[in-house]
């Protein structure tokens, strides 16, 4: 898909520029796009560091653990079909937790384990089941507490207040689950479990 | 709300000291881990982000808003969010690519920008993360997952518009 888009992007703006007369500038473009990624990264990487390191203490005193128990009754209700001290709900909470700190490289080993505890509960083979299901829709859906590019971003290009959008994204993030999770509720074989 | 991350990072330490966590080691080895994930980010935003800079130079962005223009001002939509909406579940890189686009057309403060950050912080990438997923254990028929995942993505969407509006007011 990447394959595709990336190509795509490219021919089109290489035959745009050639019907627009715009050669000088899609060729400075090339040229100021390539150095002012490198300069975005470098600028970038200092608040994502010390965010990561800010992260991993929370982790290492037991944050994830903390809000895995507030999250539990949630998550309990969410997947009733699983035993309550079931390993499967164990990872999905770990994950979810890791996901809520922003730790994604964190987050994804707790899911793949989740995953794979799911699958052994599942009656198919190569069939998602309604957890499954579930499962993954919380993942594609973004629940940062603090979404740390964002604001590092906004930072870099000079806002204000980097982090004034935080209620507007924690509200968005939570209708954009709700719907989702209502969608998958509704094609659950049984009619919602 | 500009001191929240300073009030965050300092909870988060008095939490550390009060648990005994080796305060600075954590910090070293999670900040490790940070600078792996920017190299791993790396390639995709040099690519992504020169892709973005050419169709910009060569005119196609502004020939695409002028066309979508009309059907997003009619639903309120900045026309400079339509392409990032579109990209956001594919590619990760090319929506932060489109996103420091907008924060240096518009400005991050701009009702585009607060749109654009909102979108970015309040989605995922979905196909990547179902992909990832559903391939760790060799699933194929992911039913109804993507129906439900791209309606998630499109309420981000309006609600990154309608926040946006409220945000601003306020």
């Amino acid at each position: 898909m990447m394959n595709l888009i990336f190509a795509a992007m490219i021919i089109i703006a290489v035959v745009c520029a050639c019907v627009t007369g715009k050669g000088s500038e899609l060729a400075q473009g090339v040229i100021d796009g390539a150095a002012e990624s490198i300069q975005l990264l470098i600028t970038m990487s200092g608040m994502m560091l010390l965010w990561s390191g800010i992260m991993e203490i929370a982790r290492r005193g037991g944050f994830t653990a903390i809000i895995g128990r507030l999250l539990s009754p949630v998550l309990r209700r969410l997947f009733k079909k699983l035993p309550k001290d079931s390993k499967a709900l164990c990872c999905i909470s770990m994950n979810v937790s890791a996901n809520l700190l922003g730790l994604g490289n964190a987050a994804t080993p707790f899911g793949i384990s989740a995953m794979k505890e799911l699958k052994k509960l599942s009656p198919h083979s190569d069939k998602a089941s309604d957890e499954m299901v579930l499962f993954v829709l919380i993942n594609t859906a973004s629940i940062q507490i603090m979404p740390t590019m964002v604001g590092t971003l906004r930072q870099i290009y000079g806002s204000r207040e980097p982090f004034a959008i935080l209620p507007g994204v924690w509200i968005s993030s939570v209708c954009a689950l709700a719907v989702g999770l209502t969608i998958a509720k509704l094609f659950c074989k049984n009619g919602g479990s | 709300m500009e001191l929240f991350m300073p009030l965050f990072i300092a909870v988060v330490l008095v939490f550390g000291l009060i648990k005994k966590v080796p305060i600075f080691d954590a910090f070293t080895d999670g900040a490790r881990d940070g600078i792996k994930t920017m190299l791993s980010i790396a390639p995709t935003l040099v690519g992504l982000i020169v892709a973005v800079d050419m169709l910009k130079a060569s005119g196609a962005t502004d020939m695409l808003c002028g066309f979508i223009s009309p059907a997003a001002k009619q639903l309120g939509f900045p026309e400079e969010l339509v392409p990032m909406i579109l990209l956001r579940p594919v590619s990760g890189g090319g929506s932060t690519a489109l996103l420091t686009n907008i924060y240096k057309t518009c400005g991050p403060d701009s009702f585009a920008g607060i749109c654009a950050s909102i979108l970015a912080g309040s989605t995922e990438t979905t196909f990547y993360a179902i992909a990832v997923y559903y391939g760790s254990v060799g699933i194929k028929k992911v039913r109804h997952t993507l129906l439900a995942a791209l309606s998630a993505d499109f309420t981000a969407a309006v609600m990154a518009v309608v926040c946006a509006k409220l945000l601003i007011k306020i």
